[in-house]
């Protein structure tokens, strides 16, 4: 389903190019769980962010879904993002001002679904991730594990092919990240794609595919 | 993305930062409140004046002896003027689509009865006056129908003057002296107010031919009058002019149609308004400048939030819809806060001082609130574009 063909990215920082990403190929299919290892500077984040469509590779080709993505116009990108791409951040990213219920149906408001639809579905997601009674309570008054289960709920309420989570576990204890990480997991037995870039081997290790990355560079896959 | 979204999602933002938003708002409600008070006291202080003009009514020339609009210099000896006579008023009298004249000598004279006197103004006029100058009588009548050359020496009362001479008798068939001749009253005037600070009630009127005698005036201070309401102003002018150069042989008189006076004090307090409405506008131009600063920092502090937008899907043009609808949204908030105090101002003004006078037109409150969001709107624009434009992958690693 995703498939990357020599990608690189490249930045100018200064009057020095630096090679976040060199010549990646990489082959994920539905239902996919990988996750992307390796130290800070590595590219992790830059890759993540190139089959998030937030960004656009240098050189290569990227194709999503069988169609082309690489070339597509601001416009374009941001219908993709909101059909295909769920993100889930470490900082979890939620909307300070709005309730839990507001944040999870802000990409159902940006995609412009109907409020009889919405309604409905943020209902159903609010139930999955046990969030019902929280479901009028402002960020501020929630735990770091329910913050991130709304995360998870917003990032799954267009029905994403693909979840993408950039250090999900990284602001939560350890009970609390295994928890999160078993509620990205169900996501994979739906057939979506769970990339996660983490550095944390435990966390880690409990993907299928294990991909290293050192200095723009996929080393190994699967120890 | 729905209209009712954008609005939750604006006003969330909105009540969010109260304060801060209430001081913003406040910034144009203040710019908007300056424009509504001051030309709401234009608009009122317009329409005082016009009033004062058009008490008489409209439909009104005055012919005044003298050419004073002629261009070149004064042309001594060999100009002199004849004067207007009553003669001349009446042969206007006959003329297509003129109604009523009235031959008009104003002086001041002494008035003695019952051992009191009163100096006051004297009106020398004709039958038809109460015609022409839209007043009425209040009892008895105006002056007969003479022979204008052979008036009899009869005269009308003003209210006041009626007041101050017969308080408490009935004036009618009294005798009265006018600079030592004997008049009889006849009538007394409905109260008719004042004209720009001249009482109109402290008068009397006479016979315009008698009154000639008795300030020794060898004519017409001026002829007023007035022509049919559907007439063509242009023609009834020409028709004077012709039969007036006629009987004079040249042109020596002036025409004042009341609706040209009228149209050209109208412009002139018009651009007053406009004028004190443009100073009011500079202070809404620093409210924009408010709403430029607040959405300016709006954006910087939430970069982040930004990001996440743009990574759930939101593009570029909604992002810009966002912003611009706060900005929006505020100045609109603004701009209505500013209307109510406004007109509340300005009628408080008034009900403290009853006479100054103000008047806020619909026109004015419409026009002022969509100043007011487009001033957001314009406002809005840099900030806005700027959110826009940020790199998603930037703006989320801002936090």
């Amino acid at each position: 389903m995703i498939v990357l063909s020599q990608v690189s990215r490249s930045f100018i920082v200064g009057d020095q190019q630096v090679n976040a990403l060199r010549n990646i190929d990489l082959n994920i299919a539905a239902g996919d769980y990988v996750s992307i290892m390796g130290p800070s500077g590595s590219g992790k984040s830059t890759l993540l962010n190139l089959i998030g469509l937030l960004d656009r590779p240098s050189s290569g080709t990227y194709k999503l879904d069988g169609g082309n993505v690489t070339d597509l116009n601001d416009e374009q990108q941001a219908k993709v993002r909101s059909e295909k791409i769920g993100f889930v951040f470490q900082s979890f990213h939620l909307v300070p001002r709005l309730t839990a219920a507001m944040n999870i149906e802000l990409p159902l408001i940006l995609a412009g679904i109907s409020v009889a639809e919405r309604k409905a579905r943020v209902v159903q997601l609010l139930e999955n991730y046990g969030l019902t009674d929280r479901a009028d309570h402002r960020p501020d008054q929630l735990s770091g594990g329910q913050r991130q289960r709304v995360a998870i709920a917003r990032a799954t309420s267009m029905h994403p092919a693909v979840l993408l989570a950039d250090e999900p576990t990284g602001n939560l204890d350890q009970t609390t990240g295994k928890e999160v990480m078993s509620l990205l997991e169900q996501m994979v037995a739906q057939q979506v794609a769970l990339i996660v870039v983490t550095h944390d081997p435990v966390i880690g290790s409990r993907a299928a595919r294990q991909i290293h990355m050192v200095d723009g560079q996929i080393t190994n896959e699967n120890l | 993305m729905l209209l009712p979204d954008l609005i939750r999602l604006t006003t969330s933002s909105f009540l969010s930062y109260r304060m801060r938003s209430f001081l913003t708002g406040l910034g144009i409600a203040i710019g908007i409140t300056a424009v509504i008070l001051l030309t709401s006291i234009g608009e009122g202080l317009h329409q005082f004046v016009l009033a004062e003009f058009s008490q008489f009514g409209t439909n009104l020339i005055v012919i005044q002896p003298g050419k004073t609009q002629t261009h070149g210099a004064n042309v001594g000896i060999l100009g002199s003027v004849r004067q207007l006579s009553i003669e001349d008023a009446e042969a206007l009298r006959h003329l297509a689509n003129v109604e009523y004249i009235n031959p008009s000598v104003t002086g001041n004279a002494e008035l003695r009865v019952n051992g009191k006197t009163r100096r006051t103004t004297v009106f020398g006029a004709g039958h038809d006056l109460t015609k022409v100058l839209a007043s009425t009588v209040q009892t008895g009548s105006f002056l007969p129908d003479d022979d204008p050359t052979q008036a009899r020496a009869l005269v009308v009362l003003g209210s006041k003057v009626r007041q101050e001479l017969f308080a408490g008798q009935n004036p009618l068939g009294s005798y009265l002296r006018i600079g030592g001749q004997r008049y009889r009253v006849v009538g007394v005037m409905e109260p008719k107010g004042q004209m720009l600070g001249f009482d109109l009630n402290d008068t009397v009127f006479i016979p315009a031919a008698r009154a000639l005698e008795l300030f020794n005036r060898p004519g017409l201070m001026e002829i007023q009058l007035s022509y049919k309401p559907n007439a063509d102003l242009q023609s009834v002018v020409r028709a004077i002019t012709a039969l007036l150069k006629e009987r004079h042989g040249r042109e020596d008189f002036t025409l004042i149609p009341q609706e040209k006076a009228l149209e050209v004090l109208g412009s002139v307090l018009d651009v007053i308004t406009f004028a004190v409405g443009a100073l009011g506008g500079i202070s809404l131009l620093v409210g924009g400048v408010g709403i430029l600063t607040i959405m300016t920092m709006a954006v910087t502090e939430r970069t982040a939030e930004i990001g996440l937008l743009r990574a759930l899907g939101a593009r570029e043009r909604q992002v810009l819809t966002l912003f611009l609808g706060e900005a929006m949204l505020l100045s609109a908030l603004g701009g209505f806060a500013g209307l109510a105090l406004g007109v509340g101002i300005a009628q408080g003004l008034h009900l403290w001082f009853p006479a100054l006078p103000v008047h806020t037109p619909w026109l004015f409150a419409v026009v002022a609130e969509l100043s007011a969001v487009s001033i957001g709107l314009l406002a809005g624009v840099i900030p806005a574009r700027r959110a826009a434009r940020l790199d998603p992958v930037e703006a989320l690693r801002a936090e």
